[in-house]
């Protein structure tokens, strides 16, 4: 994507508001690599549907270019959609009076796909996504959940080069969320050069699953890398947060390379003694843990905190997914 | 996972295999909601009934009893076309689908292909009903002496119908409510001035020219020529046609050709036009 923007006009309503010009994606620089898991990561109203409308032929840029494995998305789009496929969170499609068989099968013919083969496709998807039991329910009687490992099913069984993943964990429960991060990245695993593009809201799944990821706010990126780099790039203290059996005396914590600052909570209740430490260096860890004995202690639990891309997004954009200024 | 290759299909078969997986839920929904029986047969045969009952009352010809049969059978067709086929996109994009179609490798006259046939198997299946409801019932007879013509008739107005249905299929898909509320507009005029109930050419008996120029005038409506001239085929001889029955199978093919190619220029437009304006698959419009 080479400096893409992407601008709506809003409609007037008689006397009430005049047309108004909306920026939905400004001068996006993006590259995504064959066989990459590339997140993007923004609030509501960001242009993460925008840019995937692009990408998918169902939108033009209002200037830019766009190439979607190295086809031009104004000039070849059936060249793209032979190779692509989409699946949104949420989505509601399908026909109700079908089967969930009947149903992906329908949408394998889009791709020309053999029936026998379009059928062995979805008996593998649907065992992969646990979905078995539901083939020969009618959709209008599926739960969310369900419904939306079907749309899995539908999206992947045409075996895309690159798909477009739009909030597919939308609205899921934890089971269900897990199993389809599970097997994204099994699917990603099985065959270098697969690509996926995953939009997201949440951090934990962009984290866990993407290979790099953009963060983008107003239609602009403003930030895209590794979900580690990204991490570096705001620089927050490390914290190591030890609760140890009650002690009195401190000296062993004191003066240990690497370490900042320690604070210490005296829990009477539970007697124990709640420690935390800011890091200069985390290699002070092991001096840290060695010193517990010394003091006569014992560990009961340790945690070290770091930077999340929750964190990143804050500072970048300057309010959470769902907050507002912070 | 194991994604087996299978060799890649001609863009004919390809587009095909679409035409036939679109037509899909249409063909089987006539199976699995055994109501439309109630709704699509029993149900319009009660105004078709007033229509006979009225044409008896009068003392008219039994063939007019007939003549509004037909008009009955192919209101099935009519319905289809403006409820099922035109507002058909508007009703995809709704529910999610119209972007899985456009996304899809394929033309997108292969959808509407598929909906058409898928549309023109159900409503055959509701015009045969009501002929045979209407033979049994008010006891009807028909006679084909020329099926060849008959066939042609009935082939070309349905290709020129559905054509038409295409392409305000297109329309619909982004003009939203607005152009819904053309169906509305289209069904009872139509009824009216095609001819549904009795042959178009009783508006020049009464009103003279300007009943001609409204016969004329509906004749850009497939169905007009379509139900007069099968009437003339079912009825020949007794049936007082609105133009020779050779002229009128000129004018059906002519109109296939053209709603055919209306409905792929008209396609192609709007979807240019909805991805230009960001309204393609904007939803609640």
């Amino acid at each position: 994507m080479k400096d893409l923007n992407r601008t709506f006009t809003t409609k007037a309503v008689r006397g009430k508001s005049k047309k108004e010009i909306v920026k939905a994606l400004n001068d996006v620089n993006l590259t995504i690599n064959e066989g990459e898991l590339f997140g993007l990561l923004g609030p509501n109203g960001a242009g993460k549907t925008t840019l995937i409308k692009i990408l998918c032929t169902l939108l033009l840029p209002t200037s830019g270019e766009a190439k979607v494995l190295g086809h031009d998305v104004q000039k070849e789009t059936n060249a793209i959609r032979q190779k692509i496929n989409m699946v949104s969170g949420g989505e509601t499609s399908g026909y109700g009076l079908l089967t969930v068989r009947e149903n992906i099968w329908l949408f394998s013919q889009l791709y020309g796909i053999p029936s026998k083969e379009a059928n062995r496709r979805i008996d593998m998807l649907m065992k992969e996504l646990k979905l078995e039991h539901k083939k020969n329910s009618k959709v209008r009687t599926l739960s969310t959940g369900l419904r939306q490992k079907a749309n899995m099913v539908r999206g992947f069984m045409t075996d895309p080069a690159l798909i477009f993943l739009d909030e597919p964990t939308l609205g899921l429960d934890v089971n269900a969320s897990r199993l389809i991060r599970d097997f994204i990245k099994k699917w990603m695993r099985e065959k270098p050069g697969r690509t996926v593009l995953l939009t997201t809201h949440y951090m934990v799944e962009a984290d866990e699953l993407c290979d790099r990821v953009a963060i983008i706010n107003d239609g602009k990126v403003l930030a895209c890398d590794t979900p580690a780099n990204l991490k570096r790039l705001i620089h927050q203290d490390a914290v190591l947060k030890l609760e140890i059996k009650q002690v009195q005396d401190f000296s062993a914590f004191e003066n240990i390379p690497g370490v900042r600052n320690c604070t210490h909570e005296q829990c009477i209740a539970t007697g124990t003694t709640r420690l935390k430490f800011i890091l200069d260096d985390e290699s002070a860890v092991a001096d840290i843990v060695a010193a517990v004995p010394k003091s006569g202690s014992r560990i009961l639990s340790v945690q070290k905190t770091e930077p999340t891309l929750e964190d990143v997004f804050v500072t970048l954009v300057g309010r959470g997914l769902t907050n507002h200024e912070v | 996972m194991r994604f087996e290759e299978f060799r890649k299909p001609s863009w004919a078969v390809m587009n095909m295999r679409a035409v036939f997986g679109r037509a899909y839920p249409r063909i089987i929904g006539v199976n699995r909601e055994l109501s439309w029986v109630f709704f699509e047969t029993v149900l319009p045969l009660l105004g078709v009934a007033g229509y006979v009952f009225i044409y008896k009352a009068l003392e008219a010809p039994p063939q007019y009893i007939g003549y509004v049969i037909i008009g009955g059978a192919m209101t099935a067709y009519w319905m289809n076309v403006l409820w099922s086929m035109a507002a058909q996109m508007y009703w995809e994009k709704e529910m999610g689908n119209l972007e899985l179609y456009l996304i899809a490798p394929i033309s997108r006259m292969s959808v509407l292909g598929g909906m058409a046939l898928g549309g023109m198997f159900s409503s055959s299946v509701r015009a045969v009903s009501t002929i045979v409801v209407g033979m049994v019932v008010f006891g009807i007879s028909l006679s084909l002496p020329d099926p060849l013509m008959f066939s042609g008739i009935f082939i070309f107005t349905m290709i020129a119908l559905y054509g038409m249905g295409m392409m305000f299929a297109s329309l619909y898909m982004l003009w939203g409510r607005e152009a819904w509320h053309m169906s509305s507009l289209f069904t009872e005029p139509i009824y009216l001035v095609s001819g549904f109930y009795f042959p178009v050419k009783g508006f020049a008996s009464m009103l003279g020219n300007p009943g001609t120029w409204i016969a004329a005038g509906a004749s850009i409506i497939p169905i007009t020529l379509g139900l007069d001239g099968m009437r003339q085929c079912l009825y020949p001889g007794t049936m007082d046609g609105f133009l020779p029955l050779w002229v009128e199978l000129v004018i059906l093919v002519f109109l296939s050709f053209l709603f055919m190619a209306l409905a792929k220029y008209s396609l192609a437009y709007m979807e240019n036009l909805g991805k230009r304006e960001g309204r393609l698959t904007m939803r609640w419009q």
